[in-house]
């Protein structure tokens, strides 16, 4: 189906979907900082909680899971068929100046993709199917969610995978927002400029707000 | 100025082809790039070897047959420009220079530096148009077309259809050249009633020819020797999403997404 929508409608349903999952990775973020909070993980466990069982929230999940495999389905074929289009490379590849982390879409992303599997398989599938620790907020039972990041971010290979992971995402954001304005068709002399800047003050707060969890959990 | 060149020999469209190095000696400063080519060439034939083929024609800049990609840019290092306009100055003494010719599945070798752009005539046989019967010269003010839809409107007619944008995207995407040809119609009075057909035939003839897409990365803005801005992208953008969501076309010619 991807191969028979044209070029630009295949840019539009990629700015659609990577402009989702930016939403979804600043609702994402305002959770997880809620760890860093000194009251006994009771902030984060209890909007881990409401994440779990909100209808809606858990309705969203497979927008969600659509919104990536559309956006990884549409992105592999645009990326092969770039490639197909120059079957002989150039001897001297391009010095254009040009928006350099937009040349490497596909590999920031499939980084992003191997270690969102494991991410899901570390904390997603455990909080959804596997054994959890209970903890008491008020005079109620919780699962500790909180405790199992904790316990995972005290070790240092874990902390720097995390960190090396997340750097990969804050390059796919360096060019995802204001690349999709323009996909979008939004493109202003006196806007667009501000959309550049934009678009790398997302990827430094989305990347650094996440590096920051791991790496506070780690020193204290 | 002594230099090495290494340039793309190509005996036809099905043969290999392979880099081949001469030296060029003497050299001003002040020659074009293509002189310095034609020097080269003079030379080959004395000794009886074949010249390398290349494209040009008008060497000034207006035609866009020029094609060649040095060191690693379309047109050379040098903003804004086409080959033909390039000065041997930009260069030192003792330099090598790699020359290429363009490098996307649509724009194929014929020989040497030469490539079929013949893609880019049919995208324009696709829509480039617009359907007037001649008759008589029409009075200049009987449209009122505001300013500033007259000046970028004549922004994007600049585009001489060379193919640099295409040969500097990594994608080999035509987006800059359609979209420039898209947006001076669409930025007229006269081009909008086939605004909506045109980009989707455009875009259409585009994809199917096997050019790239784009992933907004400016490398054809950077070398565009007419300075065609990447805003043309998001007009086309604007205008096929438009075109398929919201025109009035009978089904029948209104094609899928
Ligand atoms: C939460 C994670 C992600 C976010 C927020 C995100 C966001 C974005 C955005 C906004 C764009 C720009 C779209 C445009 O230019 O119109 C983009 C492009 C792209 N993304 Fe992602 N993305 C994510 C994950 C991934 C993954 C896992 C892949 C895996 C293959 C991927 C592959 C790509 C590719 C190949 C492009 C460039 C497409 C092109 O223009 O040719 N992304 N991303
Ligand atoms: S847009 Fe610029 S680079 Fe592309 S064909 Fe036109 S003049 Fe050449
Ligand atoms: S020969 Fe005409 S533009 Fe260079």
């Amino acid at each position: 189906m991807a191969l028979k929508y044209s070029s630009i409608t295949k840019k539009i349903i990629m700015a659609l979907a990577g402009l989702f999952l930016i939403s979804f990775l600043i609702v994402h973020l305002s959770i997880n900082l809620l760890i860093l909070k000194n009251d006994g993980r009771e902030a984060f466990n209890l909007a881990a909680h409401f994440m779990v069982t909100n209808p809606l929230i858990q309705a969203m999940q497979w927008v969600l899971f659509g919104g990536f495999i559309i956006h990884i389905l549409v992105g592999t074929v645009l990326q092969i068929q770039n490639w197909m289009a120059r079957p002989t490379r150039y001897k001297v590849e391009g010095y254009s100046h040009t928006s350099f982390f937009s040349k490497f879409m596909i590999h920031t992303g499939a980084i992003i993709l191997a270690f969102l599997v494991l991410h899901l398989i570390n904390f997603f599938f455990r909080a959804k199917f596997g054994e959890m620790p209970e903890i008491m907020i008020g005079d109620k039972q919780y699962e500790d969610m909180g405790l199992l990041v904790i316990e995972k971010f005290k070790s240092l290979p874990y902390v720097l995978m995390y960190i090396f992971w997340l750097l990969f995402l804050g390059f796919h954001l360096d060019h995802a927002f204001h690349s999709a304005l323009q996909s979008l068709g939004l493109n202003h002399n006196k806007y667009t400029p501000a959309a550049f800047g934009l678009s790398r003050a997302l990827a430094i707060l989305i990347a650094g707000g996440f590096i920051l969890i791991p790496l506070i959990i780690y020193i204290s | 100025m002594d230099l090495t060149l290494k340039i793309w020999r190509q005996k036809n469209a099905t043969s290999k082809g392979k880099f081949v190095t001469y030296k060029v000696t003497g050299i001003s400063p002040n020659s074009s790039f293509l002189e310095m080519m034609d020097i080269l060439n003079e030379g080959l034939v004395v000794k009886g070897e074949d010249p390398v083929a290349f494209d040009h024609d008008c060497r000034e800049g207006i035609c866009g047959a020029c094609s060649m990609y040095i060191n690693g840019r379309p047109h050379g290092p040098d903003k804004a420009i086409t080959t033909c306009q390039l000065h041997m100055r930009k260069f030192k003494d003792g330099d090598t220079i790699v020359i290429e010719p363009w490098r996307a599945r649509p724009f194929p070798v014929l020989k040497d530096l030469i490539v079929d752009r013949t893609a880019f005539d049919k995208i324009i046989q696709a829509g480039g148009y617009i359907s007037v019967n001649t008759g008589g010269i029409p009075d200049a003010n009987a449209i009122p077309i505001p300013r500033a839809s007259a000046e970028l409107s004549m922004d994007a007619a600049a585009c001489i259809g060379c193919g640099a944008c295409v040969a500097a995207c990594k994608n080999a995407s035509a987006m800059l050249f359609v979209s420039a040809k898209v947006s001076q119609f669409a930025l007229l009075p006269q081009g909008k009633p086939e605004a909506a057909e045109r980009v989707q035939a455009m875009v259409a003839e585009m994809d199917r020819l096997g050019f790239g897409n784009c992933t907004n990365t400016g490398a054809c803005e950077a070398e565009c020797p007419k300075e065609i801005s990447i805003s043309n992208i998001a007009r086309m953008n604007r205008e096929f999403l438009s075109a398929k969501v919201g025109a009035q076309i009978p089904k029948e010619q209104a094609g899928g997404f």
